[in-house]
């Protein structure tokens, strides 16, 4: 819907200081200031939004409630009578999800020669993979080297990655784009087929390569066709709900749910790769988020009950600028370049209140800060709060049109509704982006379980505290590759013993020793609920 | 619920229910009490699982839209295409040679397209449809790639085609077609992957590595940046 009268005079406010702000320069943040106002009000940093897990390898470390409650549940089939004998699906490799690590993953194993089934909740592809907008990482120009990328990504996630994954990150990087490249996805390139590549934030050389604004969807795309060329077998619609270990431990199947039938059925895999992204969807802190609809952190669940560990789950990526009007497109991710061109943040009195181009993390608090603290945010009719982000300066900087050539895509979004950015500016709020953590893995992508291997957002370690845009569609790819490859060849050498679901009911009980209220919830979640809401 | 909201009647699958003239197709099936499973994905208009078809109260004219991206409108007769039972060859790309023969041999439908544009019309991402099928005909594969970039697969043009064509396959075959043998690769690329297989950063990243916190701080801090 288009902007009411009330906003209609809120904004005339933001137009009234336009043409004096494209003049001024605003400060940036020096380091005490940024420290100041992360620690004050980024939502990582609010005590009160996490909570110590009681039970588990990760007793005592802090996560958000809204994890805490998922973990601090009760397995949604503990009451289910499973004949674990009765296996419907015999592989080699299972792996779970279908976005872009799974279908990296399983791509790999079968060139190992590896039977492989994939299985994924929703359709093969409806994934925050195909989301990504901006770009991939990989530093295969002559002034960049796997080295320079690697001080960025340890600087970018404050030294707290594991350099072992770095490592990898980096150095296989420009190998992920070549197979890209190899495969035929259609990256922005120059004639002569050199990559166009551009900054991206914390980037210290121009590493970023697109598909246009459609760089995930791209990828994906060329991904999926490639898993369906080879013959892989894909169910659709079809969850993994629990793990299954055989008697010496080790991860050697799952429980499947059919997510329209309701049947449960069993499969054995000599390894297992979890690739089911990561948690948006859990709304932590109340946030709207820009992930996709089956974001709800099950792996996390599921590993961390078969005993997997997890890392740096007490960091979650906040993009500065999701939408929080019209009501229809709330948590939309809006793309950093609209920032990059020049559109400054502006509260409701129509000053500027923070640089337009701090770090992700810094930007999103002080937003936090004029609306929370300051009281000067714009509260829409459904009662979100939000300041403008004025994009109708980029083509007074820029000249005319240049919003409209630049920003297509959300020209689109926004226009759909009734709101035209290259005349208005548009109202947004932090939103929920990015689980940096997840169940630590290692070179190979596997986990401390045998023979469970996590690839993509739902692996911790590689960015540690704060990830980099464009290493996640590089990590997605790269440790999809790795875990593929790995567990695809171990299969020769591996025999799974008898299976059972053990760990459930040990897991139960430790719950009930610590004496822990589920208060009846299960989990994982599998879809998040918004039956009878308006706002999303 | 905000004081703003109209309620309107629409009707999913038939069925009755009042619900807020501000929502989307998608929140008001939600809203209206479905837990949706299938025609939801990413819901911010890059997937295409939501495709859905709707009519309005004596109007003759299907329309189209995604659930995600297209409002409410009263008196709207809707139902959600989630699945469509498509065509898809395979191949592999790598043996293939970018031409309109070897379109034509995974999907000879093509030429039988009668020109009533019915999946341009009906595209929500206002793709000209008809056209890169036109362009996958006369193998100008480069703009038949460039044409369905932005398609998000949603099925709706192979649903409406008196031809069975299933337009998006055929542009995601030229897409990959055009990029692996109708650009050049990029030589830096290789370059950089031959110097990795060969160890020449070996050194460097170890070296990194093994530095303690205060001197890759150093490092970081002292990196020079592209302009
Ligand atoms: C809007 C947006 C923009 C982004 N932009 C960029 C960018 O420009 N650059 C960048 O590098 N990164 C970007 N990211 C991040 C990046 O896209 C993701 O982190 C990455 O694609 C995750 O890939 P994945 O394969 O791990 O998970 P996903 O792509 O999310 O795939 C997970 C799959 O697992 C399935 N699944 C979930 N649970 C289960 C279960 N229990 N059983 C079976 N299947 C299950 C899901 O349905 C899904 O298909 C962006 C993210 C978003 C949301
Ligand atoms: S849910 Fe993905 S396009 Fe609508």
């Amino acid at each position: 819907m288009s902007y009411t009268p009330k906003m209609r005079e809120q904004i005339k406010k933001v137009e009234a200081t336009r043409a004096e702000r494209v003049k001024q320069n605003f400060p940036r943040m020096n380091p005490e200031q940024k420290d100041n106002v992360l620690k004050n009000f980024h939502p990582d940093y609010i005590e009160a939004s996490m909570r110590a897990l009681p039970v588990g390898v990760n007793k005592g470390d802090r996560v958000p409630h809204e994890l805490a409650d998922l973990i601090e549940a009760r397995s949604r089939v503990e009451n289910i009578k499973f004949d674990l004998e009765d296996i419907a699906y015999d592989v080699d490799v299972l792996v779970v999800g279908g976005g872009g690590a799974g279908a990296s993953a399983a791509l790999l194993a079968q060139e190992q020669d590896a039977d492989v089934l994939m299985v994924t909740k929703l359709r093969f592809g409806d994934a925050n993979t195909v989301m990504a907008q901006g770009g991939i990482q990989g530093a295969d120009k002559e002034n960049d080297s796997p080295a320079i990328h690697y001080l960025d990504v340890m600087g970018g996630g404050h030294y707290t990655n594991v350099p072992e994954l770095v490592r990898a990150l980096t150095m296989d990087a420009p190998i992920a784009l070549k197979w890209l490249e190899y495969l035929g996805t259609m990256f922005d390139k120059f004639e002569d087929g050199t990559m166009k590549s551009i900054h991206g934030g914390g980037t210290s050389r121009k590493r970023m390569h697109s598909a246009r604004d459609y760089s995930g969807a791209e990828i994906m795309r060329t991904l999926r066709d490639e898993v369906r060329n080879r013959g892989v077998r894909v169910i659709e619609f079809c969850s993994v709900v629990e793990l299954l270990l055989d008697e010496d431990g080790k991860c050697g199947g799952a429980i499947l749910y059919n997510m329209e039938t309701g049947e449960y059925e069993i499969a054995r895999a000599k390894t297992v790769i979890m690739a089911v992204g990561g948690s948006g969807r859990l709304h932590y802190q109340g946030f709207p988020t820009t992930n996709h609809y089956g974001a709800t952190g099950d792996g996390l669940i599921m590993g961390y009950r078969a005993g997997a560990k997890l890392a740096f789950m007490n960091t979650i990526q906040y993009h500065p600028t999701g939408a929080a009007y019209p009501p229809q497109i709330l948590g939309l991710l809006i793309t950093e370049k609209v920032r990059g061109l020049g559109a400054e943040p502006v509260n409701i009195d129509g000053a500027q209140f923070v640089f337009h181009l701090e770090t992700r993390d810094v930007e999103a608090s002080a937003i936090i800060r004029e609306v929370k603290q300051n009281g000067k945010g714009v509260t829409t009719p459904t009662g979100m709060v939000g300041v403008w982000l004025d994009s109708p300066m980029i083509d007074i900087i820029h000249g005319p049109g240049t919003i409209e050539k630049e920003l297509p895509a959300m020209v689109r979004q926004f226009a759909r509704f009734g709101v035209d950015i290259v005349r208005d500016p548009m109202l947004i709020y932090p939103a929920l982006h990015y689980q940096n953590g997840g169940l630590l893995i290692d070179e190979n992508g596997m986990t401390n379980v045998e023979n469970l291997y996590v690839a993509g957002e739902g692996a911790g370690g590689i960015h540690g505290k704060n990830r980099l845009m464009g290493n996640s569609l590089l990590d997605i790819v790269v440790f999809g590759r790795r875990a593929g490859k790995h567990a695809g060849a171990r299969v020769k050498d591996i025999t799974v013993k008898k299976l059972n679901m053990d760990h459930v009911a040990s897991y139960h009980k430790e719950l009930e020793d610590n004496g822990v209220d589920t208060a009846g919830r299960v989990s994982p979640l599998l879809l998040p609920r918004y039956t009878h809401r308006i706002d999303e | 619920m905000g004081q703003e909201h109209e309620g309107i009647n629409i009707f999913i699958m038939g069925k009755k229910y009042k619900v807020p003239d501000s929502l989307t197709i998608m929140n008001a099936m939600e809203y209206a009490g479905y837990q949706l499973v299938r025609g939801c994905g990413c819901r911010a208009g890059f997937c295409g699982a939501c495709a859905t078809i709707y009519r309005l109260k004596g109007d003759y004219d299907l329309k189209v839209g995604l659930a995600c991206q297209t409002k409410v409108e009263p008196e709207m007769y809707l139902t959600q295409l989630p699945f469509f039972p498509a065509q898809k060859s395979e191949y592999n790309i790598q043996e293939l040679k970018a031409t309109a023969e070897q379109i034509s041999q995974f999907y000879p439908e093509i030429f039988r397209c009668i020109g009533c544009n019915a999946c341009t019309k009906i595209c929500p991402q206002d793709l000209k449809v008809m056209q890169y099928i036109g362009y996958a005909q006369r193998g100008q594969i480069d703009r038949c790639a460039d044409e369905s970039f932005d398609c998000v697969m949603c099925g709706l043009c192979a649903s409406r085609c008196p031809a069975q064509i299933v337009h998006y396959n055929v542009g995601i075959l030229a897409r990959r077609l055009f990029s692996r043998h109708l650009t050049p690769p990029a030589q830096h690329l290789q370059n950089r992957v031959e110097e990795i297989e060969s160890g020449a950063f070996d050194k460097e990243i170890n070296e990194l590595m093994s530095a303690d916190l205060i001197e890759l701080k150093r490092r970081y801090n002292e990196r020079d940046m592209e302009a």
